[in-house]
């Protein structure tokens, strides 16, 4: 009876333990995932992990390269960075910090506000939190779905956000695309045949420097980096929650016996 | 007598020593010092182990400790977090970060705090649903009930004001909403919502005053109210899952049959309780804090910004199903005096209860099913109030709000002549 009662609370923490191995497998399980179609690019994904520290730092590199010019990090601290990215100091200074800035500094954009706003119509938003502003499969659509529309001031449109007034500063990269659509036909709400426009492919026009297998591994990298900034402890505290979990487990095992004892003597 | 250890020197709580009288010790040692000078025994024999509560609590009767438990939880790191927070516009959003980022441990305590509100909620509207179960409203705990709803208003107001300190986008354009509902009083209303806000729109002025009401004038009503409700629960003593009162039943000691002391029984049944709120609890905070945009929304990641409207504006999860009823009715002055009687129905609900039982157990099918409409209604609502406010969504409100108040309001008939179940003359328990 005693026995038979201690354990019926083994398959409610084989549960729980099941959970906490799910929610904190999930984005691994996620990074086998093959490329789909342009006309799907709602469904891409950034398949994130903030666990990946060699993607991490190449993101931290490419930002600094493509990004800093125009968009701070403004609450992230080039000391942090190299902390949480096992980046030493020296080479912090050496190749990602700009020449002026400290260590202790926070990560900057040399670009003066009111010049920008003259530039672009709107100063460049600080990119800290813009992954847990919108989602990180957004900016990574974003940063795939540019395309050359010159009816646009900067010469690009993107299709995750229409009329961005960002340039397209990755096709040096990606190299040059256009979109391509097909007419379809579909019925009216009155009933008549109408023809439609709608997206089917890019094409490019004009190769970039990166293969499209290097440019997804590059827009991967960078969008992966901006999910850590976004929160930077987050690593920290998936790995920490395994414990205090397990110790509460063990609390509450110990509090149900404890229950259970005292309770003999109701009747 | 007292039934501590050390009860032969206390008093009986049913018979106070005469005036003048002092119930010196002759014991000596620390505790005895202290007993001579504060009833610190008297105290626990009193309201611990001399409080005897039904023995067939079941699974609901978890939440009422457990709401305790998060108040203390939110005070404590609302405390820490007030220690880094700068309630100014210019200020609020960026101090956040710091907490979030910089200080150490913060980021655990700011998400131990937001995920407390949601929890807070949750364990009080189970507490709540426990109360319309079991008839804990009834006879005679009208008041402990009416305090209860003052206690979630309160709640509901400081919850509010502590949504908008982050001042991201979506706590700026949420509280412009809440606030300007207030502009729906008669005459007054204009005036009374530039009164609230402190300008003319919600600026540094108002997260200000925010901040103010949030970390010291609310919690301290919030303190004060629980109090009462503590203290009007110890009157009657609790309700249980049949409805039937222990006291009716006392055996030659005069302890009721089926009470047992609160303490060492339920507060180590609380305990375990505890252990499994903190499971679930632990789960959100470490790997999922903001429950997908439920918890902590997308827009607060952005700055407060007058220029720029969320797509859709909506409070957080637990005031949606009011929010839905109030943007279900096209008129807007109409749709915040249905949104306040919504929540009267939930205050005056002691007196349109008219069945000769208490617990559901014993009500009728009528009473069941307007008790599962309800509980349907309010989540479904709930749902909704985060829905855009059009086409089906608002069809649905409607039926969803007649629902909630038929449930009320037509309960002084329904109670009355739904056909009960013949009630026990003690508590149904059976041992585990």
């Amino acid at each position: 009876m005693r026995i038979r009662a201690r354990y019926r609370v083994v398959p409610a923490l084989l549960l729980v333990a099941a959970l906490v191995a799910g929610v904190a497998g999930a984005p691994r399980a996620l990074a086998a995932d093959d490329a789909p179609s342009d006309a799907d690019w709602q469904s891409w994904k950034a398949n994130t992990n903030v666990t990946d520290m060699a993607s991490l730092q190449r993101g931290a590199r490419d930002f600094a390269g493509y990004c800093l010019g125009c968009h701070s990090l403004k609450f992230e601290r080039w000391s942090r960075l190299g902390q949480d990215l096992d980046i030493p100091e020296a080479l912090l200074v050496k190749d990602l910090i700009p020449p002026g800035e400290t260590p202790a500094g926070y990560i900057i954009s040399p670009m003066v506000e009111s010049d920008a706003e003259k530039w672009f119509g709107k100063a460049p938003p600080d990119l800290s939190l813009m992954a847990r502003a919108r989602d990180p499969d957004y900016l990574y659509q974003y940063l795939k779905t540019f395309y050359v529309d010159p009816a646009r001031a900067t010469g690009a449109n993107n299709m995750a956000f229409p009329q961005s007034a960002m340039p397209d500063i990755v096709s040096p990269l990606e190299g040059l695309k256009i979109a391509v659509y097909k007419t379809i036909e579909t019925r009216g709400p009155d009933g008549q045949m109408v023809k439609e426009q709608v997206f089917d492919h890019f094409k490019v026009i004009a190769p970039g420097s990166m293969t499209a297998q290097q440019f997804d591994q590059f827009t991967h990298d960078l969008v992966n980096f901006l999910n850590y900034v976004g929160d930077p402890q987050q690593a920290t505290r998936t790995s920490m929650g395994v414990w205090v979990i397990l110790f509460l487990l063990l609390f509450t095992w110990v509090a149900w016996l404890l229950k259970r004892e005292f309770w003999k003597d109701v009747k | 007598m007292a039934t501590t250890e050390r009860g032969s020197e206390l008093r009986t709580p049913s018979a106070p020593l005469p005036p003048g009288a002092t119930p010196i010790s002759k014991k000596r040692g620390f505790r005895a010092w202290l007993n001579q000078r504060m009833p610190i025994d008297e105290f626990v024999a009193d309201q611990l182990t001399g409080y005897y509560a039904p023995k067939n609590f079941n699974f609901w009767y978890f939440f009422g400790s457990l709401a305790g438990l998060v108040l203390v939880l939110q005070l404590v790191t609302g405390i820490f977090l007030a220690m880094f927070y700068k309630p100014s516009a210019a200020h609020a959003f960026d101090s956040v970060q710091f907490i979030m980022r910089e200080v150490d441990w913060g980021w655990l305590i700011r998400y131990m705090h937001s995920t407390g509100a949601s929890a807070f909620f949750i364990v009080v509207y189970l507490h709540m649903f426990r109360g319309l179960m079991y008839g804990s409203y009834r006879q005679p705990r009208e008041l402990l009930w009416v305090i209860g709803m003052l206690v979630y208003l309160a709640l509901m107001a400081e919850a509010f004001m502590g949504y908008v300190l982050p001042w991201g986008n979506m706590s700026f354009w949420g509280a412009q909403v809440i606030v300007n509902i207030f502009g729906t009083v008669p005459a007054i209303g204009p005036g009374l919502v530039q009164w609230i806000r402190g300008d003319y729109g919600i600026a540094d002025a108002t997260l200000n005053r925010f901040f103010a009401l949030h970390v010291a004038a609310v919690p301290l009503i919030l303190l004060l109210l629980v109090m009462l409700h503590l203290v009007a629960l110890r009157r009657n003593g609790s309700n249980n899952p049949d409805g039937v009162e222990i006291k009716d039943h006392t055996g030659a000691d005069g302890k009721p049959l089926d009470g047992i002391p609160f303490h060492p029984y339920y507060t180590v049944k609380d305990i375990f309780g505890v252990g499994v709120f903190f499971i679930i609890f632990a789960l959100i905070v470490f790997y999922a804090p903001t429950v997908h945009g439920l918890f902590l929304e997308q827009p607060n990641f952005e700055p407060a910004n007058v220029l720029s409207t969320p797509a859709e504006i909506h409070p957080v999860w637990y005031f949606t199903p009011y929010y839905a009823i109030l943007r279900a009715v096209p008129n807007k002055a109409m749709g915040a005096l249905l949104m306040l009687l919504a929540l009267v129905s939930l205050l005056v609900l002691p007196w349109l209860d008219r069945s000769p039982v208490k617990s559901i157990r014993y009500k009728g099918w009528i009473s069941r099913v307007m008790l599962a409409v309800f509980a349907i209604s309010f989540i479904g609502l709930g749902y909704l109030g985060l829905q855009p406010a059009e086409g089906v969504y608002v069809i649905f409100a409607r039926i969803f709000a007649v629902c909630y108040f038929a449930f009320f309001w037509l309960m002084p008939f329904y109670s009355r002549i739904d056909r009960v179940k013949p009630v026990p003359e003690r508590v149904v328990y059976h041992a585990h």
